[in-house]
C-alpha cells in the first residue's frame, strides 16, 4: 500500500511541478480525442441516417422477393404476399413497406425526402410522438419524421407540396401533416410516411407504371409471436410463402446499398487515428523516460523498487491521458452544440463511449515501452550517465 | 551489539576488457565503525567508485564479502538488497542527486516516505536537519532554484534523515568551489559523528581529508595505505596543499 502511495505521490508531484509540459501533452491527446470522437460520431451519424428506420422497426424479420439479395430497392413483392405471410403460424402481424424518393417543394429550399408507404398501426409504421396516424385509402395525409421538422420548421397541421415525376411530366400533390415520429431517417434522407394507396398515386414512376394503381410493396416487416424463434420462423416463412427470401434486421441493414463499405471506411479511419494516438503518446513518454534516466537511477539507488518506478509511470500516463480525453470530450460536446442537423453527427452513440474507453486505454498501451524501459534501468549505469 | 557498521573481507571485482581480466578491486579488506568518518582516496581508475558501488549494493563483487550492520550482501536477494539500500544506507552522488520536481523539504522527507516512516514529527525533523545545514530559507525551493552546494547539502540531509547505518558519498564536492566544498564536508563529518553513523566519502581532493577520522588510499584496485592517526592525515593534507 505504501508503494502505491509513493508511486502516486511521485507521479502527481511531477505532473503538478511540470504542468506546462504535461498540459501540452494532454492538449495533444485532447486533439486526438476530438478527432476520434468526431469520426465515431460521424460513423454513428451516417449509420443512423442510413439504417435508423430499419433498425427501429417493430419487427424481427423482413420478407424480400426471392433472389433480390436482401436489397430493399431490388425487391418488389406480389400484393397477396402480405396476406400469405400473416397466415403463417407464429406471425403476430405483418405490414407492407413501399419505398421511394420525393421532394417537398413548398419550402424556401426544396427538401429531398424518403417517402415510405406503410399501413397505420402495422409493423413498418413507427410509434407516434405527436398528432395522429393518417387515414386509409387515398387520404392526402402524411406523418413526418422529426428530422423533417428540424430542417424545415414544419408542424402538425401544415400542408406540404410534393413534386413527383410521373412518366415525363412533373406532377404536384399536396399533403397535410397529421402526425410526428422520431428517429426514422432512411437512406440518408429525412422521411415522411403516407398510406399505400396515396404512395402509389404520388410516387415518382415511369410511363409503364402509370396505367396501374396497384401498389407493390418492396418488403414486408414481420412481427413474431415469439421473437426468440427468428431462425425457425425464417425457415417456416420461406417454406410456406412462395417466391420470397427472409432476413433478420441485422442482415437487412448490412445489405442496404453502401452501408457496409461506408461503415468499414469510417471504422478504418477511427482505427488509424487511435494508432496515431498510441504512437504520439508512446513517443512522448519514451522521450520523457530517456530524459529522466539519471533521476530514475537515483530513485532506484536510494531504495525505490521497480514496482514503485513502474507504477509511478503508469499512474502518470493514465492521469495525463484521462486529462486529455476529458478536455477533448468537453471540446467535442461544445462543438456538437453548434452543429446544424444537416450534418450527420451523433455524439450520443455507443461508438462515442467505446471510443472514449479506447482512448483511455491507448495511453498506457502507448506508454508501455517507456514503462518497461523505466523498470529495466540499472541504477549504476544511470548514475554514471548522470 | 557490534560497533562495526561495515566490514569488507577480501573483496575482489574483476572486469574483462578485450579478453583480458582486470581487477578493479583486488583483495580489499577493512572495517568502519559507527561514528567513524572515512575517506577513500586515490587517482582516477584506482577502483574507488567500483568499491563504493559494491558497498552500496549496486554492484555484485566477484568474490569476498561485504557485511553492513550485520547483514551479509552475498546472502541477500535483489529485493533484500533494495530494502537494505532503502533502510540501512544513505547516499549522496556527484550530481543529479535530487528529484528535480520535489522541493528541498520534500526530497528529504521522501526517504521517510519510502521507508513508511512519515509521521507527525517527520516534518520538524527534516526542517531541523535542513536548518542545521544552513537551508532554513530554502525549504520550499526546487533543486533548480538552489546552487550546487545547497543541493549537495539537501542530499546530505536526505542521506541522514532515516538514520542509516552507513552513509556513502561519491565525490560530493566535485562540482563545488573550494570554500563550499570545505563547508559541505565539514558539516557532513559533524553530522556523522553526532548521529553515530558510519560514513565513507570518496574524493580525489586530499584537502577534504582534514575532516575525516581515517583515510584509505587505493591504487590499481589495491588498498595501498591506511592513514589512521591525526598526524598522518595532517601530513597527507599538508602535502596536498603544497
Amino acid at each position: 500500500m505504501n508503494s502505491v502511495f509513493i508511486a502516486a505521490y511521485l507521479a502527481l508531484k511531477e505532473v503538478i511541478r511540470n504542468r506546462g509540459r504535461f498540459l501540452m501533452v494532454a492538449l495533444v491527446i485532447a486533439l486526438i480525442t476530438v478527432l476520434v470522437l468526431f469520426i465515431a460520431a460521424l460513423g454513428e451519424g451516417l449509420s443512423d441516417a442510413n439504417r435508423q428506420y430499419v433498425a427501429n422497426l417493430d419487427a424481427q424479420l423482413i420478407v424480400f422477393l426471392e433472389k433480390s439479395d436482401y436489397s430493399i430497392t431490388a425487391s418488389r413483392l406480389e400484393t397477396n404476399t402480405i396476406k400469405a405471410v400473416r397466415r403463417v403460424e407464429g406471425v403476430a402481424d405483418a405490414g407492407p413497406i413501399y419505398t421511394s424518393n420525393s421532394e417537398i417543394v413548398s419550402l424556401p429550399e426544396p427538401l429531398k425526402i424518403s417517402m415510405l408507404g406503410v399501413e397505420a398501426e402495422r409493423p413498418g409504421m413507427p410509434p407516434l410522438l405527436g398528432g395522429r396516424y393518417f387515414r386509409g385509402g387515398e387520404a392526402r395525409e402524411a406523418v413526418m419524421d422529426m428530422s423533417v421538422a428540424q430542417r424545415t420548421n414544419l408542424q402538425i397541421g401544415d400542408v406540404i407540396e410534393i413534386r413527383s415525376t410521373q412518366g415525363t411530366e412533373d406532377e404536384f400533390f399536396t399533403l397535410t401533416i397529421v402526425g410526428l415520429v422520431d428517429k426514422q431517417a432512411y437512406f440518408f434522407q429525412p422521411t415522411i410516411f403516407v398510406p399505400p394507396s396515396t404512395w402509389e398515386l404520388i410516387r415518382p414512376q415511369p410511363e409503364a407504371d402509370l396505367s396501374s394503381d396497384t401498389p407493390y410493396p418492396n418488403i414486408v416487416a414481420v412481427k413474431l409471436q415469439d421473437p426468440s424463434q427468428i431462425e425457425e420462423m425464417k425457415m417456416r416463412l420461406q417454406e410456406r410463402v412462395p417466391n420470397i427470401e427472409v432476413a433478420d434486421i441485422e442482415t437487412t441493414i448490412n445489405n442496404i446499398p453502401g452501408y457496409s463499405a461506408q461503415q468499414g471506411t469510417v471504422q478504418t479511419q477511427g482505427a488509424f487515428t487511435l494508432l496515431i494516438g498510441i504512437l504520439v503518446i508512446g513517443g512522448f513518454f519514451q522521450i520523457q523516460v530517456l530524459q529522466k534516466v539519471p533521476q530514475i537511477g537515483v530513485l532506484k539507488a536510494i531504495g525505490s523498487s521497480n514496482f514503485v518506478v513502474g507504477l509511478s509511470a503508469v499512474i502518470q500516463i493514465i492521469f495525463v491521458t484521462a486529462m486529455g480525453v476529458g478536455i477533448g470530450a468537453t471540446l467535442n460536446y461544445l462543438f456538437s452544440l453548434g452543429l446544424p442537423p444537416t450534418i450527420p453527427l451523433a455524439f450520443n452513440g455507443t461508438r462515442s463511449l467505446i471510443a472514449i474507453a479506447l482512448l483511455l486505454f491507448i495511453g498506457p498501451l502507448g506508454g508501455l515501452v517507456s514503462i518497461i524501459y523505466a523498470v529495466r534501468i540499472e541504477p549504476l549505469k544511470a548514475l554514471r550517465l548522470g | 551489539m557490534s560497533d562495526v557498521a561495515l566490514e569488507v573481507r577480501d573483496l575482489v571485482k574483476t572486469f574483462t576488457l578485450d579478453g583480458a581480466a582486470i581487477n578493479a578491486v583486488n583483495q580489499v579488506s577493512f572495517q568502519v565503525k559507527f561514528g567513524e568518518f572515512v575517506a577513500l582516496v586515490g587517482p582516477s581508475g584506482s577502483g574507488k567508485t567500483t568499491l563504493l558501488s559494491i558497498l552500496a549494493a549496486l554492484l555484485t563483487p566477484t568474490s569476498g564479502q561485504v557485511v553492513i550492520d550485520g547483514q551479509n550482501l552475498a546472502l541477500m536477494s535483489e529485493k533484500e538488497r533494495v530494502k537494505l539500500r532503502r533502510e540501512r544506507i544513505g547516499f549522496t552522488f556527484q550530481a543529479n542527486n535530487l528529484i528535480p520536481y520535489l522541493s528541498a523539504r520534500e526530497n528529504v522527507e521522501f526517504m521517510l516516505r519510502l521507508n513508511g516512516k512519515i509521521e507527525h514529527g517527520s516534518r520538524i525533523r527534516s526542517d531541523e536537519l535542513l536548518a542545521r545545514l544552513g537551508l532554513a530559507e530554502r525549504l520550499h525551493n526546487l533543486p533548480a532554484q538552489m546552487s550546487g552546494g545547497q543541493q549537495q547539502r539537501v542530499a546530505i540531509a536526505r542521506a541522514l534523515i532515516h538514520n542509516p547505518a552507513l552513509v556513502l558519498a561519491d565525490e560530493p564536492t566535485a562540482s563545488l568551489d573550494t570554500e563550499r566544498a570545505f563547508q559541505v564536508v565539514e558539516t557532513f563529518a559533524n553530522l556523522i559523528h553526532e548521529n553515530g553513523r558510519a560514513g565513507i566519502i570518496v574524493t580525489h581532493d586530499l584537502r577534504m581529508c582534514q575532516f575525516v577520522d581515517r583515510v584509505l588510499q587505493m591504487q590499481d584496485g589495491n588498498l595501498v595505505r591506511v592513514y589512521e592517526t591525526k598526524k598522518e592525515i595532517r601530513e597527507l593534507v599538508s602535502a596536498a596543499v603544497h
